[in-house]
């Protein structure tokens, strides 16, 4: 409806969006020195930066959360300045937030147009008129998904469509996208790949955060990148290379690396035969050797999840034998896997890593205070205590917070990534099970992680199953890769010869 | 940081400053408050209240809930009593045992049920509600068991040191609570277990116990303070600790405890049961019906929360 209007103007002005220099400060600390960014029509750009940059920040001064100590905002050339992410929306940004809301007991087309339902005699919702309409949007964007279907049965990754459908409906000019795609597959990216391509044909502008750099050369034609609080540059992202933007993000100069190629036998350390459960995965036979880290890659919904919280005894397999050390081991609960040498970093940080509302001192100790106590009373010091393993692991690990006090929901996704490493390794396990270790988390802390693993596995019989839906990460960091289709294995290939087009292939 | 820190210190404090206010404005309205007979009458009132509130405490911290504790009060009053009244009178020691046994064994059927079974805490502690009061009407065919013998009645009304017993077990029990919950490995589980199961299931914390675990320590704090509710009406009533459960559940949650779990503890509590007992008291000094006093009650129970809520939203 306002297309028109947006388009006309933007004629006169090169810029959708233009911020220059906003500042934010938090109690005295500057948090966001200088925000800037410029925003064409019809353009992806996407805003680089690790965690603590300043994107969110950044985003939520742009949508109206939070006020700005500083700086220029204009939209269209007038300059704003938005109280609410309502004003935002009435000038004409919209955001899709990584955090989902759904109202679960409603439908696809109620979630779509909430609060803003067509009405008939001015006051009962025209209900052949919403799923119309919603029916309309969803076609138009490509997404499989009925308007009438209950959000309470849709997957996740579909739950997230919506949001992006809600977002569009607004038929806002400029788009915020904040890692749009953490939570959905592959085929689900494709297809919100190409509703992004029909949209820059309409003349929206989309601001597009993601940390998976694969898909930043893939969708988006601008990039600027925040470090430290700062702008640091921008271009077109047909003139930068992954590995010079990944130095921006990081701020110095990162090796791409492959792990070296390994000659001779190894002895396995972990043998699973025949696994199976249910609809999840069937007839899974793999063998985890010394020193190895071992890739799994699949589609979301393949069965790795699954197939990880098995081996840890968090499901029980409806059938299959494990063999741990040449031992037959019997997993029933996590505490089973622990006393053999396996810990588990899980897929999902808030749903099953972290205990967000408690400090970091006590989420770290959590997994070894049978060790570190006394007649039941935990021992806090410094030498065989829980201070003094605190302490290691926040060198260790190199966290970054003000206090060990602090709750760890506090902490950026990084840090409780971090967090949870910690406590994995405070039993002293050989066998470490990553659960998609580096989702959501920045470039820099990124590479901190795969140089531990690496590290990790250089230890006396030590090895490292990787479950990853992110190519380049799997290929980084696996010796060898299991690809998983639909619950079975498709294929097994090394790491040395392993290419995106072939993993891809095996996968689907 | 610094914000942040003093934010929650204003929160914590702030119900700190609200029992202040609350107590200064009481002394000047009634003269009879501040003495020392009525403190220590306020502080032998709050301790039923209070030892009930410590057992919900660990319940609510483990993301829970507990509806059953005054009918838990009810049907463990008349057990503990039945052993020191009528032919054979047993050593109040006895009846103590068999007061908290009962509450013990019916707090284990209801963990049982919530850990294992998956059925929600508030169903099942719904139905523990009526079925142990129905259990107390069965158990002595609704009769009340009177002629309780004088060495019980003495942990209800006895002094020690010229503090009332009831007040020395509420003491004593705070003091424990509060070090299991803040220096032992079962603390840590229970605060883990609340904040995050699925989390603490992974880190190999064996949630299903803790979560039967805190009902059982419910349930046997139900039974305790039936103990000192016996003795100090010398007559074991069918229908002891009706509606208790509201009390204990408000101390808890105006003491800042979470009811989504993970956060809180038994001093916090203490405050709570304080200004509950508090306003109980000094709506009965300034001579206040007793339906008023209880339209207040609840006020003040929301008005507390109220305050915590906003001093966490501006967080």
């Amino acid at each position: 409806m306002n297309d028109d209007k947006t388009l006309a103007r933007s004629v006169n002005d090169p810029y959708l969006l233009e911020a220059a220099g906003v500042v934010k400060r938090f109690s005295g600390v500057t948090v966001l020195r200088d925000g800037s960014l410029k925003l064409r029509p019809g353009t992806v750009h996407a805003l680089c930066g690790g965690n603590g940059a300043g994107k969110s920040t950044f985003l939520s001064i742009l949508m109206g959360l939070l006020s700005r100590d500083g700086g220029k905002i204009s939209v269209r050339g007038r300059e704003v300045e938005f109280s609410s992410p309502a004003q935002a929306l009435d000038g004409g940004i919209a955001i899709i937030t990584q955090e989902l809301s759904p109202i679960r007991g409603m439908t696809v087309a109620e979630n779509i147009y909430l609060g803003r339902e067509p009405m008939r005699m001015g006051f009962v919702i025209d209900y052949a008129a919403l799923n119309a309409r919603a029916g309309e949007l969803l076609t138009r964007l490509g997404f499989d998904i009925s308007p009438k279907a209950n959000m309470c049965d849709l997957s996740l990754a579909k739950v997230q469509l919506v949001e992006i459908a809600k977002a569009i409906s607004f038929n806002s000019s400029i788009l915020i996208m904040d890692e749009p795609t953490s939570a959905i597959g592959e085929h689900e990216t494709g297809v919100l790949f190409n509703a992004i391509a029909t949209l820059k044909k309409k003349g929206v502008g989309i601001v597009y955060v993601s940390h998976r750099l694969s898909e930043l050369f893939q969708v988006a034609d601008e990039y600027t990148v925040f470090r430290d609080g700062a702008f640091v540059e921008s271009g077109a992202m047909a003139d930068i290379t992954r590995e010079r933007l990944i130095e921006l993000i990081v701020g110095r100069k990162v090796g791409r690396s492959q792990r070296p190629e390994r000659s001779g036998e190894f002895p396995a350390i972990l043998k699973a035969n025949d696994y199976s459960q249910g609809v999840h995965f069937q007839g899974i036979s793999l063998a985890l050797r010394e020193g190895e880290i071992l890739g799994i890659y699949g589609l979301m919904g393949a069965g790795r999840s699954e197939f990880l919280n098995c081996l840890y005894g968090l499901t029980r397999p409806d059938r299959g034998d494990l063999e741990v050390f040449g031992r037959s081991a019997r997993i029933k609960k996590p505490k089973d896997a622990m006393r053999r040498g396996l810990s588990l970093l899980t897929e999902d940080r808030k749903d099953s890593g972290i205990v967000g509302c408690r400090p970091i001192r006590e989420n770290i100790s959590l997994s070894i205070l049978r060790r570190i106590s006394r007649l039941g009373f935990i021992r806090s010091g410094e030498i065989d205590g829980e201070k003094g393993i605190v302490n290691a692991m926040y060198q260790r690990f190199d966290i970054k917070a003000s206090s060990p006090e602090l709750a760890v929901q506090r902490l950026s996704g990084g840090n409780q990534q971090k967090v949870v490493l910690s406590r994995c390794v405070t039993t002293k396990p050989k066998i470490l099970l990553c659960d998609e270790p580096t989702r959501g988390i920045d470039e820099g802390t990124k590479q901190q992680i795969y140089g531990f693993l690496s590290e990790f596995v250089k230890g006396e019989h030590c090895g490292a199953i990787v479950v990853s839906s992110e190519l380049d990460e799997i290929l980084q960091v696996s010796d060898r890769i299991l690809v998983f289709r639909r619950g079975k294995i498709a294929g097994e290939i090394k790491s040395s010869e392993a290419t995106h087009a072939k993993l891809t292939h095996m996968a689907s | 940081m610094n914000r942040l820190l003093s934010f929650r210190v204003l929160s914590r404090y702030g119900i700190l400053i609200a029992f202040a206010v609350l107590c200064v404005t009481l002394s000047i309205m009634s003269p009879y408050f501040l003495t020392a007979g009525n403190l220590s009458n306020i502080a032998l009132q709050i301790s039923v209240n209070g030892i009930l509130a410590i057992g919900m405490t660990f319940v609510i911290l483990a993301a829970g809930i507990d509806l059953s504790v005054g009918s838990v009060l009810g049907m463990a009053g008349i057990v503990a009593a039945s052993m020191v009244a009528g032919d054979t009178v047993h050593s109040p020691v006895v009846a103590v045992a068999a007061g908290v046994a009962t509450g013990a064994v019916l707090g284990l059927v209801n963990g049982s049920i919530i850990a294992w079974c998956r059925v929600p805490a508030f169903v099942v502690t719904l139905g523990m509600l009526s079925a142990a009061r129905g259990f107390t009407q069965i158990y002595n065919d609704g009769m009340p068991v009177p002629g309780l013998s004088d060495a019980f009645i003495f942990l209800g009304s006895g002094r020690l040191l010229g503090v009332p017993v009831p007040v020395w077990i509420f003491a004593s029990l705070l003091l424990l609570s509060w070090l299991v919950l803040k220096y032992t490995r079962y603390g840590r589980y229970v605060y883990a277990v609340g904040g995050n199961e699925k989390s603490a299931r992974t880190s190999g914390v064996p949630t299903r116990a803790v979560i039967a675990s805190v009902y059982v320590i419910c349930g046997a704090c139900a039974g305790l303070a039936s103990i000192i509710h016996t003795a100090r009406s010398t007559t074991a009533l069918v229908d002891a600790g009706t509606g208790y459960e509201l009390d204990a559940i408000a101390a808890v949650v105006i003491g800042g405890t979470s009811l989504t779990g993970g956060v809180g503890g038994v001093l916090g509590s203490l405050i709570g049961v304080l200004i509950i007992g508090v306003i109980n008291n000094g709506l009965d000094l300034l001579g206040v019906e007793s339906y008023y006093q209880q339209v207040i009650k609840g006020a003040v129970i929301v008005l507390a929360v109220l305050i915590d809520v906003v001093s966490r939203k501006e967080n």
